[in-house]
């Protein structure tokens, strides 16, 4: 398998990356141990949903295979479900740019 | 020679992988006798039945005729039956010398001559039977695998594809290249945040220049409309199944093309060459309309990984279909090909992309794919919106 496998329960595609994905159902309170650090996950998190490594601030890129997939809508803490509710695309957004146009 | 196959040499020179019978219809308007032609015909006969071919634009209409030849001029077809009313926009008799040029037999059947829909079926059964009394007299001969066209596809993706289905068939990509043939993938919009990664591997600067050209234009696009793609890209389906962003979507799908340089870009039903390496096609991200451009485009066997389950097939091209997903291969493993949810459970990449490789290359000899044995032939032209006419237009 490409990536890192954490604690045998979630995988980081790469060394630089924010987020990990989840290879099996977790439960909230479940710990992981993060480069010699533990985090605590703070809600469930579902098979192949992303889990947050490390805290990222609103508005800050977020990454996942050494690369961009968006950015922090509000702040994310360590052990957070990283998924629609806090991270957005910074692509394709037409309703930006027509909001942007209007203003 | 290299790693060989056996495969139905064509008199030009092409090597199919199945021996069918193509019923290709100009219009919807002759669709529905097309899929009955095809089924009364026998098992060797396949409809290509779809919704256009009336009243479109110039471009579109080009893009339909386009596609409808690159069907018929598929190396899996032996002979083609084109089937019009007699109406429409797209002469069947044109067509058919278009895919005659490179030396398929084909007939033609013009519904409005023949004394309605019984004598069409009638008629439409004898000339594709005359046309499989030809065709199945041919023999499959060794061929190398460099003249394999792999193409592949994405549908019903989760955080599955872009971990383990994706990269596996990747890597069977990598070996089909290595060995000198050709792998293609396609879905333009989900390139979006993952196409410097792709720029960067481009061969030459006008497939460069083109791949972010078309990118830009189906980003513009929702832009110009004043649209979020984030309601449709990531679809609903792929958010449950844990894709956040179309960024996202996009780093994990391009995976599924390995990791060779990326030597071309064609436009949509546009021919792949031979020996090509790995080719991009312009296509939109609906799989089926998809999957039927790089049929077009003379694509012999497909792979479509999928995290959430599809069951997807196509009536010209055999479809492997592989999951990465472990409770895909579960539930739904009687309607897919290869397992590679092993990578989840810790094993290699390469060890599941050996078995996508064995499998092209078994399929190529002749076994049938699970959407093969089921019959499911989902076949979609992809139309070209007016919107994106109006951007033509304004490029000129």
């Amino acid at each position: 398998m490409k990536g890192e496998s954490i604690d045998g329960v979630v995988l980081r595609m790469d060394d630089g990356d924010d987020v990990a994905t989840a290879l099996e159902d977790l439960s909230a309170g479940r710990e992981l141990t993060v480069d010699g650090d533990t985090i605590t996950l703070a809600e469930d998190v579902p098979f192949g949903h992303k889990v947050a490594l490390r805290s990222v601030e609103a508005g800050a890129e977020i990454h996942k295979y050494g690369e961009v997939i968006g950015a922090a809508s509000r702040p994310i803490e360590p052990g957070e479900w990283v998924h629609t509710h806090n991270c957005e695309s910074t692509r394709g957004r037409g309703d930006k740019a027509a909001a942007e146009g209007s203003a | 020679m290299g790693e060989t196959f056996s495969g139905f040499r064509r008199t030009d020179g092409r090597i199919g992988v199945r021996n069918h019978v193509a019923i290709i219809p100009t219009s919807v308007s002759v669709s529905s006798i097309a899929s009955k032609v095809a089924d009364e015909a026998g098992e060797w006969a396949r409809a290509t039945p779809h919704q256009m071919g009336t009243s479109q634009p110039d471009r579109t209409r080009e893009q339909t005729r386009r596609t409808l030849a690159g069907i018929g001029r598929n190396p899996n077809v032996g002979g083609a039956l084109v089937v019009e009313l007699g109406t429409e926009d797209i002469d069947a008799e044109g067509l058919a010398d278009d895919i005659a040029r490179v030396d398929t037999p084909v007939s033609t059947l013009t519904v409005r001559e023949v004394g309605g829909t019984r004598a069409a079926l009638d008629e439409g059964v004898s000339l594709a039977t005359a046309l499989y009394d030809e065709a199945k007299e041919a023999r499959r001969e060794e061929a190398d695998v460099s003249e394999l066209v792999f193409g592949v596809e994405c549908g019903g993706s989760d955080a599955t594809s872009g971990i383990a289905a994706n990269p596996a068939v990747g890597h069977a990509c990598d070996r089909l290249v290595e060995a000198g043939g050709t792998a293609s993938f396609s879905e333009t919009p989900e390139f979006i945040g993952a196409e410097h990664t792709l720029a960067e591997r481009c061969t030459d600067e006008e497939t460069r220049r083109r791949l972010l050209d078309r990118v830009d234009q189906r980003e513009s696009q929702a832009e110009l409309m004043g649209v979020d793609l984030r309601g449709a890209q990531p679809t609903p389906g792929n958010k449950e199944g844990g894709l956040t962003t179309i960024e996202e979507k996009s780093l994990g799908a391009i995976v599924k093309g390995g990791t060779t340089p990326v030597e071309g870009m064609v436009d949509y039903a546009e021919r792949l060459p031979t020996g090509a390496g790995l080719v991009l096609m312009d296509t939109p991200g609906y799989d089926v309309e998809s999957v039927v451009g790089k049929v077009a485009g003379g694509a012999q066997v497909v792979a479509f990984t999928t995290g959430r389950g599809s069951t997807t097939g196509n009536p010209i091209a055999p479809v492997i279909k592989v999951t990465g997903n472990p409770k895909t291969w579960e539930k739904m493993s009687s309607n897919i090909d290869v397992n590679a949810s092993t990578v989840v459970d810790g094993r290699p990449i390469s060890e599941a992309g050996d078995r996508v490789y064995e499998t092209l290359v078994a399929v190529a000899n002749g076994r049938r794919t699970a959407a093969e044995q089921r019959r499911l032939e989902e076949f979609a032209i992809n139309e070209i919106q007016p919107n994106e006419l109006a951007s033509a237009e304004v490029d000129v």
